[in-house]
């Protein structure tokens, strides 16, 4: 028998390890979307004096690498501070798996994203980012990279939707080239707010999300301090 | 759990086939004793007796869709049957009109050949299907124009089975005077066509799904269709494509048409039924792909939501069973399936598809083996997706 992933792949598909959901995690994030085929979930449990990861668990909805990788991510990120989890790359898990093939590098890739996005959600909710840094175009546009288009799997950035990402008496404006009437305008309206919000949520409690006016082929996303 | 008796269960029929044994000792004499060019009639015995195995393997084939001899090429296989048919008529009668009307449902040879008419500066129209996989004759009715010269629709399409009923296409394209291609590969010899009865002018066929060899397939060109030549070189196959022929490749194919029976395609049918009733009404969530009638007897094509198919194909292979996904994880081209999108299905459902399709070689048990193993996997994964979880919660 012939299979194209390593013995070790195969073994982390067959029995993930750290796998399922966790009851009230510290830290929590879902990378991925149905639509791009991929999607992984990380629950952390954090010690709040160490900052040590105690417990970790993943889910995913994805192909033998994707949870292959999940698995080993959650084995490498158990017991290490998160600092040292963050640091943890896609080479590190991939080599630990005995290599993966390069063109399931990017189903692959989730679960790091999913690790350290867990990670930033654990800070963020236990006020560990207290440096305020303005929002910026680039900041935007990189969350906006996480946001998949149902309708071609790909994400926003990549397929050219986002049309202005621009500044407004301290309004953060987002413009999509997708009419308001569009398939997937709410789902996308609900992942750009889930990816966008944490951003400011130390900023102040009124954080608020306009709704898109109806006519033309555009979408607005606003916050107030 | 696992299969019975540990042996290989091949459910990928629809991909290629296991070749018959009978075709293989059909096709011997002509690797060794009879392996001659095929000569003309003023030839000599070895290269006459060559041409003779050729004529008689046509007229077999041909015979299988109401057709005479002089009506079939041999080509390489379906995807050279589909080249030639679009880009053969493109180039004989462009002059005449230059808009093509395609599925958007088709095999990619059919896709593809059009995509590169449509860069040579014809107009192509895809043909949006129902969420069964239908095109309704009326959006044809309302495709063809002054301009159309050429309409392709498949008889069945390979993933999701869904039979076409091609005779009303055919005679509105007959009745403006456009001609009509249809890409029969997987229909061949498993769903009657009678050419005698439906003005079909082209069709794709090939030898690999029916238990024959590969390399080898042929295009139906009925009498007088103006088709130009793509493969130039000699004056063989009526002047339509030049090439050495594959005799031993043509015998082949004649043999494999004759082995499928009626009773066979019967009892294939029934192995599909019992995999297909059983997986929808013992997996929950399960969406099936298609009509549940008007299919491909031998095809079944089932989505099993909040899991991926390649992580489906991946166990069921490490437990013997080949299987397909409309999966993009699965596909070199890391695309989604074009087919289950074009019924409306989103990606989730093309990334959940697996397709099940029959042979000669498989039994009612391993239909059975397949149903439970598939199961019990899907169980497993929904176990650990995010997906399921966060639906159901």
């Amino acid at each position: 028998m012939k299979f194209p992933y390593s013995e070790t792949v195969l073994d982390h598909f067959k029995n993930p390890r750290n796998v399922g959901k966790m009851e009230n995690p510290d830290g929590k994030a879902v990378e991925g979307s149905p639509a791009c085929g991929d999607m992984v979930a990380v629950y952390l449990k954090v010690d709040d004096n160490t900052r040590e990861i105690k417990d970790i668990k993943f889910e995913s909805y994805g192909c033998a690498s994707n949870i292959a990788t999940g698995s080993i991510v959650t084995e490498l990120a158990k017991g290490k501070t998160l600092e040292d989890a963050k640091a943890i790359t896609w080479k590190q898990a991939a080599n630990a798996l005995g290599g993966l093939p390069p063109v399931k590098a990017h189903c692959s890739v989730l679960a790091i994203e999913g690790l350290r996005a867990a990670i930033l959600n654990y800070e963020e909710t236990h006020g560990l980012v207290t440096e305020k840094v303005p929002t910026t175009e680039k900041t935007i546009q990189d969350r906006l990279r996480h946001v998949m288009n149902p309708a071609t799997g790909l994400d926003l950035v990549r397929t050219h939707k986002i049309k202005k990402i621009g500044f407004q008496d301290g309004n953060a404006v987002v413009t999509i080239a997708l009419p308001v009437d569009h398939l997937f305008a709410a789902a996308i309206r609900s992942e750009v707010e889930e990816k966008l919000l944490p951003l400011w949520m130390n900023c102040s409690k009124n954080t608020t999300v306009s709704s898109p006016r109806p006519g033309p082929a555009r979408n607005f996303w606003k916050k107030r301090h | 759990m696992d299969n019975p008796a540990g042996r290989s269960i091949y459910l990928d029929n629809a991909s290629s086939t296991r070749l018959d044994e009978a075709v293989f000792e059909a096709m011997t004499p002509y690797f060794f004793e009879t392996y001659a060019v095929a000569t003309s009639e003023f030839g000599y015995s070895m290269g006459i007796e060559a041409k003779e195995a050729l004529e008689a393997a046509r007229s077999r084939i041909a015979s299988h869709l109401g057709a005479s001899g002089e009506e079939l090429i041999f080509t390489s296989g379906a995807t050279e049957s589909s080249n030639l048919a679009l880009k053969g008529v493109a180039a004989a009668v462009g002059k005449k009109g230059n808009h093509i009307i395609v599925s958007a449902i088709e095999d990619f040879p059919v896709l593809a050949s059009a995509r590169a008419l449509e860069k040579d500066g014809f107009r192509v129209t895809m043909l949006r299907v129902d969420p069964e996989g239908f095109v309704d004759p009326e959006d044809l009715q309302k495709a063809v124009s002054s301009e159309t010269i050429l309409v392709s629709i498949q008889h069945a399409n390979p993933e999701i089975g869904t039979l076409q009923d091609i005779a009303p296409l055919a005679r509105i394209c007959k009745e403006n005077g456009v001609l009509f291609h249809t890409d029969a590969t997987h229909t061949f010899r498993r769903v009657p066509l009678n050419m005698a009865k439906t003005p079909v002018d082209l069709a794709t066929l090939s030898a690999h799904t029916l238990h024959g060899p590969k390399g080898i397939g042929a295009l139906f060109v009925r009498k007088n269709t103006p088709l130009k030549k793509m493969m130039d070189g000699g004056f063989q196959e009526f002047d339509l494509r030049a090439g050495l022929e594959n005799i031993p490749g043509a015998v082949g194919f004649a043999t494999a048409a004759d082995l499928v029976t009626d009773q066979e395609t019967e009892a294939l049918q029934r192995m599909r039924d019992r995999l297909m009733d059983r997986m929808l009404t013992e997996i929950p969530h399960t969406t099936l792909n298609g009509h549940r009638f008007r299919r491909l007897p031998q095809n079944a094509n089932i989505t099993f939501h909040f899991v991926e198919g390649e992580s489906i194909t991946l166990h069921l292979d490490l437990r013997g069973f080949s299987v397909s996904t409309g999966s993009a994880c699965f596909s070199k081209s890391l695309e989604a399936s074009h087919v289950i999108l074009g019924i409306g299905g989103d990606h989730e459902r093309a990334h959940g598809s697996i397709r099940f399709s029959f042979g000669r070689y498989n039994t009612p048990e391993d239909a059975d083996a397949v149903v439970e193993n598939v199961a019990e996997i899907v169980d497993r994964l929904r176990a650990i997706s995010p997906l399921r979880n966060s639906r159901e919660a």
